[in-house]
């Protein structure tokens, strides 16, 4: 026996209504309040912006999992906000398939180096990372770094370090980008807005 | 954008050129899908592609790659010539009125003052002439020769349909046809919008093209009203915010300008930035500018900041020359760069010319990628082609967190920023951009601590009193962008109260009343509209001061009336102003102050000296083009154009080698090369292609599917081609012309792998701005064996 999508509408009304055996022979009334559980019951919401474009949608991700010790929060499902007056709900083929950008498998939890001439990363520690980060900076700050210019004036700049991006981090950590490089004296700095 | 997404819905006309917002901004661009259902409006694009925007537009003009300047021309002259201009507001509120001095003139390509030596103008001769009192002189009846009203029709007279359509390969029909429709906004009650994107600014006069809509918009009398503007659809989520925040070479947060090496102290360089003003009316608003850095001074070095240090300007590197992304990349190439950090980007592929990238990338001696995901860049080293045994460049990947980890906030392209949550943790192993920049300042200051070295004043005074000095939290941030009362500690609601004393700091004076005493603006969720009109002041935070729809005293006449009481932006009435943020003192009567507060002649000015290339926007071919400039052959290409090394060499000689126009572009499925790492998204659009119009493929003997290679004088690429019938032949200059469309969006990293667009375009940028010309570059192409 196949039951079309419109006998189940029915059977699901009539279970509503509060009719007791279907036609099947047996109560349907538990099997229906199982599928009628929405997959983001017991969810929570958190308010988010699509992170393509520059429209700015306003997303909501539901998340599982309380944060709590040993559980790990995932993002299950993500909708437009409703209530944003720049998208109401509506979300193109990117902004729909956030989720799998958010929950990747493809996403590197490891910093990795590799040297010259090398075929092949290697996986390093934060620790090792961030001491060969610092050391290569101040070594080209250091070589590199000019106080005063051919005609001795006041200039104070790293000539040999650049610096890209980005339009994807947030603006506060866009503010302290600028805030630590200009500090720095770098000046080659840029980012997607150029190009 | 001068004004927001939704206010698109109240146009009466919205032109889409330069852009595709159905495939790029689909939920932005509902909004003119809405002004035509609610209000009939009309959408129109202009375009090398017939677009998924033109499927749903009521009329389409195809034009060649690199001509659009000519086309605004056209209908700037076409508006001039037939009256169709808003006559009481191009009198009230632009510059038309101004004379400019005798010895200002345009011939042969050449505005006057150019040095053939070093390829720039002096620009001296581009002011006005001034009366006794200091003042600009003008003219209210228009008449006088060298009126800026005159100038400008005497300027674009030669944009003529007919030499519009040769320029641009249309027939003078469908120009003029479309022009009717453009131009049919130069009333009160009638408002018009335009929305541009990338494909206006990447070219050798993008800056030029935009200042030909401006043009344009102002005689239109559209800028400032809700349902005019001109409005720049932005492409990453942050990108606005970014550039607030000055990621930027020339620039400093709220576009305060980097210090150049002539500007020996912070008086020399206040004094070159403080506009002084060209009208009796004019507010000038951007006399302010010490208050402004000088707070931005304070935010940074805090104590260190002092009136005896000159509140360490000499804190700040001052570039030797231009250091934008080409000058950067060029100094990498000429192994001039040691390192190079790039965080969320990948440059490799955004290009332009990537095999010249790949030699820059492999002169570096370090590089360190700070992604989520291990992009190509930063595998550059074993890119096809590239033997890894022979790149010397040491290379650090850290893995940084995601933006569904991280709160804080988005600045979109109509300038709202709006706070977002952390929805997930950071996963084990994974550092946030804060965290990673912190460890980084931290460490650099701890080494010289250790062991000195370069002059390093300004990293052990850099103000830094956070919580957690090895992660800031984003709202410390925040509310360090949004300024205090140094003496009192309060948070400051308005740039209005920065002062230049010292006694104020301001991370970015334009988001000062993001976060005030009241809380984090930003994160509001108000829904309520009263006017209709979309404003929706109670959401997020737009800068400036909450203000949704830039210049918006031009909204109204010269009482205070609006144009369109249906559409008032804002209203006086009789006491104060009412209706969006008004630009103008929220108590100042009508007829008090000129109304465009930011320029010193206190109206918009149809003609300017701010843009390096010419007063007026001037046609000039692609640094690559098929045709001759036919208004001055002589002077082709723009003049002003920067030449890096060797690149002249790489660009295409003739048309008989490279004969097809071409241009890149976006898919919706995809956006840049992210979502190269996303399952549903590459099945959506799993391989590159080409877009090849249905003559060209017959004349190569080219089926729909089958494989093409394309190259350039730089490099090539190889995929399916697309046969179309949405890309015509045009006929240019007498000649048939053939353009082929490219998207941007595959590398050798990802779920598919593919072609890279950039390896074809050119390594030349825009006169003003240095963005590269991507959208108009000369190709050739056959079927692939």
């Amino acid at each position: 026996m196949t039951l079309s999508r419109r006998d189940l509408l029915k059977g699901t009304a009539l279970a509503a209504g509060g009719s007791l055996v279907s036609a099947l022979g047996f109560d349907l009334k538990p099997a229906y309040a199982q599928s009628r559980e929405l997959k983001i019951s017991g969810a929570r919401e958190y308010k988010t912006i699509c992170p393509y474009c520059a429209v700015g949608c306003g997303t909501i991700a539901y998340v599982h999992g309380s944060g709590g010790l040993n559980t790990t929060r995932s993002v299950i499902h993500v909708e437009g906000d409703p209530d944003s007056p720049i998208n109401g709900g509506t979300l193109c083929p990117k902004g729909a398939s956030q989720m799998q950008l958010a929950m990747s498998p493809r996403l590197e939890h490891t910093p990795k180096f590799r040297a010259a001439g090398a075929t092949e990363w290697q996986d390093v520690d934060w620790d090792w990372a961030m001491s060969w980060f610092a050391r290569k900076y101040k070594d080209a700050r250091d070589a590199t770094f000019v106080e005063r210019d051919a005609e001795g004036r006041t200039v104070n700049r790293c000539e040999g370090i650049g610096w890209v991006g980005s339009a994807t981090v947030t603006n506060e950590d866009a503010y302290l980008i600028t805030k630590t490089q200009r500090a720095l004296g770098i000046v080659y700095m840029d980012h997607q807005a150029r190009i | 954008m001068t004004n927001h997404w939704k206010d698109i819905k109240n146009a009466d006309v919205v032109l889409v050129m330069g852009a595709n917002p159905a495939e790029n901004h689909p939920c932005g661009f509902k909004w003119a899908l809405e002004a035509r259902d609610d209000r009939g409006a009309r959408i129109v694009t202009v375009d090398p592609r017939y677009t998924r925007t033109s499927a749903v537009a009521d009329r389409h003009l195809q034009i060649r790659p690199g001509s659009d300047i000519a086309v605004l021309g056209g209908w700037i002259r076409k508006i001039l010539d037939e009256g169709l201009y808003h006559d009481e507001y191009v009198r009230a509120h632009t510059n038309a009125s101004f004379i400019v001095s005798e010895d200002f003139g345009f011939a042969d390509g050449l505005f006057t003052g150019f040095d053939e030596a070093t390829s720039s103008y002096d620009r001296a001769t581009w002011s006005y002439e001034r009366g006794p009192d200091g003042f600009a002189r003008r003219d209210p009846s228009l008449q006088h020769p060298r009126s800026v009203f005159q100038l400008l029709r005497a300027h674009y007279a030669r944009y003529t349909p007919e030499v519009v359509a040769q320029i641009a390969g249309c027939s003078v029909a469908d120009f003029e046809a479309m022009a009717d429709i453009v131009c049919s906004t130069g009333t009160a009650d009638r408002a018009g919008t335009i929305m541009y994107a990338v494909g206006w600014t990447m070219h050798t006069v993008g800056a030029q093209i935009i200042r030909a809509a401006g043009i344009m918009q102002l005689l239109l009398g559209n800028i400032g009203r809700p349902g005019g503007g001109i409005n720049a659809l932005r492409g990453h989520a942050n990108v606005q915010g970014a550039t607030d925040h000055a990621i930027v070479a020339e620039i400093l947060p709220g576009y305060l300008r980097v210090p150049r090496p002539p500007q020996a102290s912070l008086d020399a360089h206040l004094r070159d930035h403080t506009p002084r003003p060209l009208a009796p009316n004019a507010v000038n608003y951007m006399a302010n500018y010490p208050r402004f850095m000088v707070s931005l001074l304070k935010a940074w070095f805090g104590p260190s900041a002092t009136a005896a240090n000159q509140f360490g300007y000499h804190y700040l590197g001052k570039p030797a020359d231009d250091a934008t992304w080409l000058s950067m990349w060029d100094q990498a190439y000429q192994g001039r760069l040691r390192g190079l950090i790039t965080l969320g980007f990948n440059p490799l592929l955004a290009g332009p010319d990537i095999p010249r990238l790949l030699t820059a990338m492999a002169n570096l001696e370090w590089k360190v990628v700070i992604d989520p995901f291990l992009l190509d860049s930063a595998e550059f080293w074993r890119a096809p082609g590239v033997d890894p045994s022979q790149v010397d460049t040491e290379v650090l990947y850290l893995p940084a967190a995601h933006w569904i980890e991280r709160g804080g906030s988005f600045t979109n392209s109509g300038r709202w920023a709006q706070w977002k949550e952390a929805a997930v943790d950071i996963p084990p192993g994974v550092r946030s951009d804060t965290w990673i920049l912190s460890e980084l300042f931290w460490r650099v200051k701890e080494l010289y601590e250790d062991e000195g070295g370069a002059w390093h004043e300004p990293i052990r005074n850099l103000r830094w009193d956070y919580a957690n000095p090895r992660e800031p939290a984003l709202e410390e941030l925040s509310r360090e962008i949004n300024g205090y009362d140094l003496t009192t500690g309060r948070l400051l609601s308005s740039f209005a109260e920065l002062r230049d004393d010292g006694t104020t700091a301001s991370g970015n004076w334009i988001y000062t009343g993001s976060w005030t005493e009241q809380g984090n603006m930003m994160a509001r969720r108000g829904t309520e509209d009263p006017t209709g009109l979309g404003f929706h002041h109670g959401w997020g935070f737009a800068w400036p001061l909450n203000r949704r729809v830039l210049y918006n005293r031009a909204s109204a006449d010269a009482n205070g009336e609006p144009w369109d009481a249906a559409r008032a932006g804002i209203r006086w009435t009789g006491v104060r102003w009412s209706g969006d943020v008004p630009d103008y003192g929220p108590t100042t009567p009508p007829g008090g102050a000129g109304a465009f507060i930011m320029t010193e002649e206190g109206v918009a000015r149809l003609f300017s000296t701010s843009l390096v290339d010419g007063p007026f926007a001037e046609h000039y071919e692609p640094a690559e083009s098929p045709t001759a400039n036919i208004l001055h052959e002589r002077v082709s290409v723009n003049p002003t154009v920067r030449w890096y090394d060797g690149v002249r060499e790489s660009l295409a000689r003739s048309t008989d080698d490279f004969p097809y126009a071409a241009t890149v572009y976006r898919v919706v499925e995809r956006e840049h090369f992210v979502t190269s790492h996303v399952p549903l998204l590459v099945e959506a659009m799993p391989d590159f292609f080409v877009e090849v119009p249905e003559g060209l493929a017959a004349e190569k003997g080219v089926a729909n599917g089958e494989r093409v290679r394309v190259w350039s004088a730089r490099g090539e690429v190889e995929g399916v081609a697309i046969v179309t019938k949405r890309i015509k032949p045009l006929t240019v200059n007498g000649r048939t012309l053939w353009t082929i469309g490219i998207p941007v969006h595959w590398g050798f990293k990802g779920i598919t792998t593919g072609a890279m667009a950039n390896s074809l375009t050119p390594f030349v940028g825009d006169a003003n701005t240095r963005c590269p010309e991507f959208k108009a570059f000369l190709v050739n192409m056959e079927r692939a064996t």
